[in-house]
């Protein structure tokens, strides 16, 4: 198995998918000449040529209502946001277009596109470039929402994302396009979406997250170990679909759950898996669930002040004791 | 007849920017055709009167926008299509869709929410599609449409196909960012589009004048996108004129803009009055008296001896009858199932995982 970055497995991914089906084309700012502002896309121009490598103006509004019309005609269209903070221009089409074209036109039309780009925070980059959009688009029905934290996940859920007949949100993020990882090698390797990965597997209490924040929750085990805690890392991977199966089989064996995300809390991820565990699996829990998330403020550029308002491997090894009462 | 006096000051006042053409040529068309256009407009005006009916007795609900008055646009811009070629409307679009093919009956069961409408019941009247036919749907957000037909024009390019995507608009969504920047990306890569705007100089109780410093004329010049002035209540100008844009696209042209001058004989929607502080009822009344596209046709015809008043009663009938036969239908055609409700919001169930979290069971 290779080892390659995050960047290079959706570019793999990429390549591979517009290599096998033709109506599959990249649109977005900077994806052709430039490569990418991310390098996502380095060397599809050269490969597939500007008619399937689109660099567009800086219309995120426009080239997304052109990927609904292009899908309404038979095409399979990627759009890649720069950074999903800036699809907040797109949200009529995705919202009032993408997600109900099949509901409204009664299944006349389907609407097989691909949205991805880099969501949530870096480094310093402010409140208008620091946000963590799931929300946004989890809350909407036709949507479906994927956010992969590994290079393997990221290949083989865009291959997925790209094949599937519905809009499918992919949130990258820039903490990890450098990410080195095993990637399986194979056109054929697709991870379904709907299925959550255990990334580590714990008894005493459940961190159930996705994306980036993986990585925190990866440290935060290995902290709490030493502690003897041991932590089920939850990777839910896809957020809509959700693999509510895996989340009530992982807490009934931990009977505790501490829910990480990076974005808001109000509205967010883990209000949805706190709703699902209230309504199905309140007999399994010991503790009051948990959230970890962003502070409720816009992220502000201090440096201190951002470290303190994202979530730590610090808050979240603090929940884990409280719901295990330790 | 629409007021060709105001047109011209529109365009003085241009100037020599972009300055857009206006031709008509109605002398070529055939009796065929112009029996064709008839009948066309009396199936629209009868069936928009009955959706008018249906409405106020309370068998069709929510919103619903009549195209009365308007009837010359629907033919004028679809008749000269081919069948491939697209067609995507606002949502003051029935009579479109009938002009592109969408049969009376379906338009008249989703206005009804009956199953056996365009969508199941599930669109309404601002969400008429037809695929099959090539009518790309009713779109109920001002702009939101513009965008989309660019996507609609990109698969045509892309493919290397002939067709052409006509998009309707209302003139007050010119002032949408969704329009320029469909008109951008269009120019840039030369798709086959044409944006039709329906300017009947309204954008629900607001004049254009009140909301835009500039003419409709010019909304385009900006991004090298070429623009006309047409008559949109001479059907025959309609016609001759919009075929030729047509043409002229699917050799090639590139994206074109058509201000196709009209004007709403009803309110905004079947709930906004016709006329009132926005518009006088001296207004609507002239125009309804002087521009009324079925009346400037049969007049044109009754005097070239093309048409008699018994060859009208007769076509009017037959319209009546297949507006009566698709009330009959939509009022007959059964309820959507409950089931039908989650159906089409995914294409497919999805084998793994939860998609809905409502927690109903049906």
């Amino acid at each position: 198995m290779a080892e390659i970055t995050y960047r290079d497995a959706l570019n793999q991914a990429l390549a591979e998918e517009m290599d096998r089906d033709e109506s599959v084309f990249l649109l977005g700012e900077e994806v052709a000449e430039y490569d990418g502002a991310y390098k996502v896309s380095r060397g599809l121009l050269e490969r597939f040529g500007e008619r399937r490598v689109v660099d567009t103006p800086i219309s995120e509004l426009g080239f997304t209502g052109l990927a609904v019309g292009a899908a309404m005609v038979g095409l399979r269209p990627v759009v890649e946001f720069m950074t999903f903070n800036f699809s907040l221009l797109a949200l009529d089409q995705v919202i009032n277009n993408a997600a109900k074209m099949g509901s409204m036109s009664g299944g006349q039309v389907t609407s097989p596109i691909v949205l991805r780009g880099p969501s949530g925070a870096a480094f310093q980059l402010g409140s208008q470039h620091s946000q963590s959009c799931e929300a946004w688009y989890l809350h909407t029905p036709g949507l479906k929402v994927v956010a992969p934290g590994t290079p393997a996940d990221a290949k083989g859920l865009l291959k997925t994302a790209i094949r599937d007949n519905d809009p499918v949100v992919v949130m990258e993020s820039e903490l990890l396009y450098n990410l080195k990882g095993e990637v399986p090698e194979g056109e054929e390797f697709l991870i379904p979406l709907g299925v959550a990965d255990l990334k580590r597997e714990g008894g005493d209490v459940s961190i159930i997250t996705h994306g980036q924040m993986i990585h925190v929750a990866l440290r935060a085990a290995e902290q709490l170990a030493k502690k003897g805690v041991e932590a089920d890392v939850l990777d839910l991977r896809s957020l809509r679909p959700l693999d509510v199966e895996s989340i009530l089989e992982s807490v009934g064996k931990t009977n505790r759950a501490v829910c990480l995300e990076e974005g808001w809390s109000y509205g967010g991820v883990g209000s949805q898996v706190v709703s699902v565990l209230m309504e199905e699996a309140f007999d399994d829990l010991d503790a009051p669930v948990l959230r970890v998330t962003q502070a409720d403020v816009p992220m502000p550029y201090n440096k201190k002040l951002e470290a303190w308002s994202k979530p730590s491997v610090s808050r979240l090894v603090e929940a884990c004791e409280k719901v295990c009462y330790v | 007849m629409l007021q060709r006096s105001s047109v011209e000051q529109e365009l003085e006042r241009e100037g020599s920017v972009n300055k857009p053409t206006m031709t008509t040529k109605t002398s070529a068309l055939s009796k065929e055709e112009l029996i064709e256009l008839l009948k066309q407009m009396l199936l629209y005006r009868r069936f928009e009167e009955k959706a008018g009916e249906s409405y106020a007795i309370g068998k069709i609900g929510g919103f619903c926008h009549l195209h009365i008055g308007q009837e010359a646009v629907a033919a004028g811009c679809i008749t000269p299509l081919k069948k491939d070629d697209y067609v995507i409307g606002t949502y003051r679009e029935h009579t479109q869709a009938l002009a592109k093919g969408v049969p009376p009956e379906a338009v008249m069961a989703e206005l009804y929410g009956k199953a056996a409408g365009t969508s199941g019941g599930l669109g309404g009247s601002m969400h008429i599609f037809g695929t099959d036919v090539g009518f790309m749907g009713g779109h109920g957000i001002v702009g939101g449409q513009l965008a989309v037909a660019l996507g609609i024009a990109w698969g045509i390019h892309y493919r290397g196909g002939d067709q052409v995507c006509v998009c309707f608009l209302g003139d007050a969504a010119v002032n949408q960012g969704a329009f320029h920047e469909s008109l951008n990306m269009a120019a840039i890569w030369n798709l086959p589009v044409i944006y039709a705007v329906e300017n009947n100089d309204f954008g629900m109780g607001t004049k254009f004048s009140r909301v835009s410093k500039t003419a409709m004329s010019q909304k385009s010049a900006s991004h090298g996108v070429p623009a006309r002035v047409i008559d949109g209540q001479n059907v025959m100008s309609t016609y001759a004129d919009f075929g030729e844009v047509v043409e002229e696209v699917r050799k090639g042209a590139g994206p074109q803009f058509v201000d196709v001058q009209c004007y709403r004989f009803k309110g905004h929607s079947m709930s906004d009055p016709v006329s009132g502080t926005y518009r006088s009822k001296k207004e609507v009344e002239d125009k309804t008296e002087n521009a009324d596209p079925i009346k400037i046709l049969c007049d044109h015809m009754f005097d070239s001896g093309l048409l008699s008043p018994e060859e009208l009663q007769e076509m009017d009938g037959e319209a009546r009858e297949v507006v009566k036969r698709a009330a009959e239908f939509a009022e007959a055609a059964p309820e959507p199932d409950i089931k039908s409700l989650y159906e089409n919001v995914y294409s497919e169930a999805n084998p793994n995982g939860r998609l809905f979290f409502d927690g109903r069971v049906i």
